[in-house]
């Protein structure tokens, strides 16, 4: 038995393209409008930026617990093809099984519910069967018995979910990173940190720990209620629309920061904004942490006005030590003169939606 | 000769602390080099040694720079003393003792990060809470060190950067450090510009 999904299923919604090689990844008109512009001011620095995830605006990423958007079916293939070159970047510790069924049944139900037309889960007792109609997915299986699934429940659900996706046990005091799936990762291994806890895997960080930043997000986030999830961003710059910048594979990608110029900027730099969302597990008491990753070229972004004087005006005012850390040091002041030119020094409102 | 300084840097890096005698069922020692050291402090600064050794397990190795101090250890009086030559030739009686050691057990580990964190990792992959375990660092300050691309591991890293031992990418020694692999991360030097490798420092002793 294997997730016998059909690559190539795509209809008039789901785009068929790739985040590799000839990269024919971008956004729709639709898409651009709705991508989610990280900025809800003119300057950037680390702080316990966290929001209740409900339901936001019609049509936006907020809209849905778990967004489903045009990228899906071509993010999923891209999965299947990083596991398939390295079966490492999902790990999951024995203990953390029934958080990877808590998390099955949350993804499961929440699509169902918000995606009908896509998405279908019956149950009778603990016999399910799910459907995933853009993955021409049709399984039937038994809740909570391993033996039902081609994968443990974990890598199975994410492999049919955008994000990736990392489980969290509560012991003494904090968070340990127990399980995790990395195929579009902002540069840290899944690998290299499963099994550490809260204040460990976010070591390398610079300042936020000085700030008291991660202290006061541990905090936060050990009081996390079951059906209260809550939701922050992150943000980095990647060059291509590469979702999968891991740092097993950087001897690859990092040459490609030396190929920028400012001819082809628009079209190669892109924002990558990774929407987080935090959600507190049943049966389990672990906590669910979905790092869903949005590309976004400047061409896209400069689209609309305020986003362009904004992100101009955050790069350039950008700590150097932010700079260096997300890797874009070197590009930086390349990129604040290409987006310089679409920065006429007005006034932004604030947040971050493009029209208000 | 004490506790091998550590500055501190990030929290993943490991810290230490010198090794105090507790109350318990079998007292399990494991160290290596200059660790020898370590153990005997301990001994010296505990009231009833006598009673400590009569339910303890000691196993030692040579450290990484040649330091050999079985002599000293054989000699303390331990109920049970092993030497092995090399701490990959110790691990597998590690394996076996852990499999029978009780709740109760204390564990002192001692001498160079590399011994002392691959012990660490076998001791709390067999399920002992992590307070049972004590950790000083003695001696070499040579580090292991995983790289991120092939997964190999390097031991006894000296010089930032350095050759993979199994790939041969030149790879810069991170501070962040995994108590699953008990090892540091190397990472490619020179993936943004090929070739541009740095000269190669000595960091480590
Ligand atoms: C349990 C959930 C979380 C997980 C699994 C997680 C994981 C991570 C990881 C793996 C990194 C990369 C570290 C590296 O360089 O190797 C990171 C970075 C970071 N995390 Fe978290 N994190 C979590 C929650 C949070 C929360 C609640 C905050 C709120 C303040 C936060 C703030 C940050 C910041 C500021 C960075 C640096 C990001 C950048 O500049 O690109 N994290 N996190």
């Amino acid at each position: 038995m294997s997730l016998d999904f059909k690559p190539g299923a795509f209809n008039d919604f789901f785009r068929d393209e790739t985040f590799r090689d000839d990269f024919t990844y971008r956004n729709s008109p639709e898409g651009i409008r709705r991508f989610p512009f990280p900025f809800d001011r003119d300057d950037y620095m680390y702080s316990v930026n966290m929001e209740p995830h409900v339901p936001g605006r019609k049509g936006s990423v907020f809209e849905h617990e778990f967004d489903v958007d045009e990228h899906y079916v071509a993010e999923m293939i891209d999965r299947a093809k990083v596991l398939a070159d390295d079966p490492l970047r999902c790990q999951s510790l024995p203990h953390m099984t029934l958080a990877g069924w808590d998390l099955l049944e949350l993804i499961m139900e929440s699509k169902a519910r918000d995606y009908p037309h896509w998405f279908g889960l019956e149950k009778t007792g603990n016999r399910w069967r799910w459907i995933n109609r853009p993955l021409g997915i049709d399984h039937s299986f038994t809740f909570l018995d391993d033996s039902t699934l081609p994968f443990g429940p974990f890598e199975y659900i994410t492999r049919q979910t955008q994000g990736d996706f990392t489980l969290q046990d509560e012991r003494d005091g904090t968070l340990w990173m127990d399980a995790g799936i990395a195929t579009s990762q902002a540069d840290w291994s899944v690998d290299f940190d499963v099994g550490m806890n809260f204040h460990e895997w976010h070591a390398p960080v610079p300042l936020a720990h000085e700030k008291g930043v991660f202290d006061r997000a541990l905090k936060f986030l050990l009081k996390l209620q079951h059906g209260a999830p809550v939701r922050r961003f992150n943000w980095t710059m990647t060059v291509n629309p590469l979702l999968d910048t891991a740092p097993e594979t950087y001897p690859k990608w990092g040459p490609t920061k030396t190929s920028i110029t400012p001819e082809n900027m628009g079209r190669k730099q892109h924002l990558r904004v990774e929407l987080q969302t935090l959600y507190r597990l049943p049966r389990s008491n672990a906590i669910a942490f979905d790092i869903r990753c949005y590309l976004g070229k400047f061409d896209e972004i400069v689209t609309q006005p305020k986003w362009a004087r904004r992100l101009h005006r955050v790069v350039r005012d950008l700590p150097d030590e932010l700079a260096t850390y997300k890797g874009f040091i070197r590009n930086r002041p390349a990129m604040v003169e290409w987006l310089s030119k679409y920065d006429d020094g007005a006034p932004t409102s604030v947040g971050w939606w493009p029209e208000d | 000769m004490t506790l091998t300084p550590v500055t501190p840097t990030i929290r993943s890096r490991p810290v230490y602390a010198p090794l105090g005698a507790r109350p318990g069922r079998m007292h399990l020692i494991v160290a290596d080099g200059e660790g020898a050291e370590a153990v005997t402090d301990m001994l010296a600064r505990t009231e009833d040694a006598g009673n400590l050794l009569a339910d303890a397990h000691i196993m030692y190795c040579p450290g990484p720079t040649g330091s050999d101090q079985t002599a000293v250890l054989q000699a303390i009086g331990a109920a049970q003393f092993f030497r092995a030559p090399s701490i990959p030739a110790m691990l597998p009686r590690l394996a076996r003792v852990l499999s029978a050691a009780h709740m109760g057990t204390q564990f002192y580990l001692a001498g160079s990060e590399g011994l002392i964190g691959q012990a660490e990792r076998d001791i709390m992959n067999t399920g002992f809470p992590f307070e049972a375990i004590q950790k000083e660092h003695r001696g070499s300050t040579l580090r292991r060190v995983q790289c991120v691309h092939c997964k190999g591991i390097t031991e006894n890293v000296a010089t930032d950067p350095f050759r993979c031992s199994h790939c041969g990418l030149n790879l810069f020694v991170r501070d962040h450090y995994s108590r699953r692999m008990a090892a540091f991360q190397g990472v490619n030097i020179d993936a943004e510009d090929p070739g541009d490798v740095p000269a190669a420092v000595v960091r480590f002793k």
